[in-house]
C-alpha cells in the first residue's frame, strides 16, 4: 500500500474530490494546512501598517491506495490541482506497512 | 414642558448609549483573538462605573452652579438632590432635567471608553476600572463643565463645541496618549504582527457608532428643531466624505481600499463634525469630512515614527479629528461666528483642554501604576488577557478539552496543571 499526500490550493479541493471519485477512490482525509514553497506569501495592510503573511492557506489531502494504483492516482491529483500559477503545491507518495478498518478489523488492502 | 423636545432628547440618549457597545465592537475586532473579550469589556464596564458616578456626583460637578472662575460645578446636586420629574431646563418650554442628565450621562460613559483602544492588550482590568473612575472625576467632569455649563470658562469665551469635539474627543485622545506614555508599548510592538482578528466586527462597531452618533450630534441641540436637522444632515455627509477621504489617501499610499480604512475614515469624520456641524452648511461638512479622513489616515502612521504604541489609534483618529473639527469651524462657520477671532478662540479651547487633560491624565495613570500597578504581567500579556482577567475565552472552535468541574464557583484548575484565573487565590 501507499499513502499519497497532496498539499494544494484550497479552491482546487472540489475538482480533486471529483477526480478521485471518478477514479474510484473510496475515502480520503482532508486537513486545513498552511505553508509556503517558492511562492512565499502575500502582503496585507491595516491602517498603513503592512504585514507579510508568509504562510499561505493550503489543504492537505491524504489517500491510501494499493501499490498498483499509486502512479496513476498521483497523475489524477496533479492534473486536478494544476492552475499553472505559482503556489500550486506538491504531491508525494510513501509506502505504508499496515492499515486497519476500525469497524471490522479488516487489514491491508481490504481495509481501503 | 415641550413634549416633542423631551421625546427627542430621550431617544437621542438611547442612541448615544448604543455608541459605547458600538465602540466596544469597533475596538474588539481590531485586537488579536487572545484579548478580544478584555477589549470589549474595557468599553462596556464604563456603562457601569460612570452611570453610577454620574448620579452620585458627576452631574453636580458638571452642571451644578459654578464654584467660581468657571472651573467646576458645586455639590448641590449630589445624588441628583433637588431635581424631580417636574424640574425643567431651558425655561417653561424646556425639557425635564432628568432627560438632559440622562443624555449627558451617555457622553460621560463614552469618553473614557474611547481611551481604551490606546491601551489594548496590556493593562489590568482592575487598574483600568480604577483609572476610568478617577479620570471622569478629575478630568471629564471639569472639562465638560468648562465647555457646556453656561458659567464654564470656555463657554463664556464663546468657544464652539456643539457636541463634544473638545470635551469628548480631544480630551480622550490626549488622555489616551498620556496613559500610553505611562503604561508603555505592547510586547512585540513593531516586531510581531498584530493584525485585527475580526474586521466584520469592526465594521459592525463602526456602523453602530455612526447610527448612535445622530443622537450624539443632533440630540445636542436639546430640541427637535432646525439646528438638530442641520446637525443630523451634516453628520451624515461629513462621515461619508471622510470615509472617501481616508480610502483615497490609502489607495494612493498603500494600494488598496481597506475595510478597516472605511470604518476608520467614517469614525474620523464623525469626530470632526461633532464640534462643527451646527455652524456649517452641507458643503462645509463635506470639506471637513474629506480633510479629517485624509489627515487622520496619515496621522495613524505617526506612532510608528514617534515610537509610542497607541494601539488602536485613539490619538490619530480622536485627537487629530477633534482638533480638525474644532479649528475648521472657526474658518467655515456660516452663521456669522466664523473668522480669525473665532479661530483664535477655538485654538484656545482645543489647546487648553489638551494641556489640562494631558498633565492630569498622566498623573492619574502614574498614580494607578504606582499603587496597584497598571500593566498586566508579561506572561499574561503574552498568553492573552481574556483567560487571566475574565476566566473566559472569546471564541471556542475546539471540540476537545473542557471538563465540567461540578462546582458552581470559579474552578481551581491548578489541580490539572492548568492556570487559575489571576484573581483566584490558589492554596499552595
Amino acid at each position: 500500500m501507499k499513502l499519497i499526500t497532496a498539499v494544494v490550493k484550497p479552491h482546487r479541493l472540489d475538482e480533486i474530490k471529483e477526480a478521485l471519485q471518478a477514479f474510484g477512490v473510496q475515502g480520503l482525509t482532508v486537513t486545513e494546512a498552511s505553508g509556503y514553497g517558492r511562492q512565499r506569501g502575500h502582503t496585507e495592510v491595516y491602517r498603513g501598517a503592512e504585514y507579510t503573511v508568509d504562510l499561505v492557506p493550503k489543504v492537505r489531502i491524504e489517500v491510501l491506495v494499493e501499490d498498483g494504483d499509486a502512479e496513476q492516482l498521483i497523475e489524477v491529483i496533479v492534473k486536478a490541482s494544476r492552475t499553472g500559477k505559482i503556489g500550486d503545491g506538491k504531491v508525494w507518495c510513501v509506502p505504508v506497512d499496515t492499515a486497519v478498518r476500525v469497524r471490522t478489523g479488516e487489514r491491508g488492502p481490504d481495509a481501503l | 414642558m415641550n413634549g416633542a423636545d423631551t421625546a427627542f432628547v430621550l431617544i437621542s440618549a438611547a442612541l448615544v448609549m448604543l455608541m459605547t457597545p458600538g465602540l466596544a465592537f469597533f475596538y474588539g475586532g481590531m485586537v488579536r483573538v487572545k484579548s478580544a473579550l478584555n477589549m470589549l469589556m474595557m468599553s462596556f464596564i464604563s456603562l457601569g462605573i460612570v452611570s453610577v458616578l454620574w448620579v452620585l456626583y458627576g452631574y453636580s460637578l458638571t452642571f451644578g452652579d459654578d464654584i467660581g472662575s468657571g472651573l467646576l460645578g458645586n455639590l448641590d446636586h449630589v445624588g441628583l438632590a433637588g431635581i424631580d420629574p417636574e424640574t425643567l431646563t431651558g425655561g417653561k418650554e424646556g425639557i425635564p432635567v432628568f432627560a438632559f442628565a440622562l443624555f449627558q450621562l451617555m457622553f460621560a460613559v463614552l469618553t473614557p471608553a474611547l481611551m481604551s483602544g490606546a491601551l489594548a492588550d496590556r493593562v489590568k482590568f482592575s487598574a483600568w476600572s480604577l483609572f476610568i473612575a478617577l479620570w471622569v472625576t478629575v478630568v471629564y467632569f471639569p472639562v465638560a463643565h468648562w465647555v457646556w455649563q453656561a458659567d464654564g470658562w470656555l463657554f463664556q469665551l464663546e468657544v464652539i463645541d456643539f457636541a463634544g469635539g473638545t470635551a469628548v474627543h480631544i480630551n480622550a485622545g490626549i488622555g489616551a496618549l498620556a496613559a500610553v506614555l505611562v503604561v508603555g508599548k505592547r510586547i512585540g510592538f513593531k516586531k510581531e504582527p498584530m493584525r485585527p482578528h475580526n474586521l466584520p466586527l469592526v465594521m459592525l462597531g463602526a456602523a453602530l457608532l455612526w447610527f448612535g452618533w445622530f443622537g450624539f450630534n443632533a440630540g445636542s441641540a436639546l430640541a427637535a428643531n432646525g439646528t438638530a436637522a442641520t446637525m443630523a444632515l451634516n453628520t451624515q455627509v461629513a462621515t461619508g466624505a471622510a470615509m472617501l477621504g481616508w480610502l483615497v489617501y490609502e489607495r494612493i499610499r498603500h494600494g488598496a481600499f481597506t475595510t478597516l480604512g472605511a470604518a476608520s475614515g467614517a469614525v474620523a469624520g464623525l469626530v470632526a463634525i461633532t464640534p462643527s456641524g451646527a455652524h456649517v452648511n452641507a458643503l462645509g461638512a463635506i470639506l471637513i469630512g474629506v480633510v479629517a479622513g485624509a489627515v487622520c489616515s496619515w496621522a495613524v502612521s505617526l506612532k510608528y515614527k514617534l515610537g509610542y504604541d497607541d494601539s488602536l489609534d485613539v490619538v490619530g483618529v480622536h485627537l487629530v479629528g477633534g482638533v480638525i473639527g474644532t479649528l475648521l469651524v472657526g474658518v467655515l462657520a456660516i452663521d456669522g461666528v466664523g473668522g480669525m477671532s473665532q479661530l483664535g478662540k477655538q485654538a484656545i479651547g482645543a489647546f487648553s483642554v489638551m494641556a489640562f487633560s494631558f498633565v492630569v491624565s498622566w498623573l492619574l495613570a502614574k498614580i494607578v501604576d504606582m499603587t496597584i500597578g497598571f500593566r498586566a504581567g508579561e506572561d499574561d500579556e503574552t498568553s492573552g488577557l481574556d483567560q487571566v482577567f475574565h476566566a473566559e475565552t472569546g471564541y471556542d472552535f475546539s471540540t476537545v478539552g473542557g471538563t465540567p468541574t461540578g462546582r458552581s464557583t470559579v474552578p481551581d484548575l491548578t489541580e490539572t496543571g492548568a492556570a487559575a484565573p489571576r484573581n483566584k487565590k490558589v492554596d499552595a
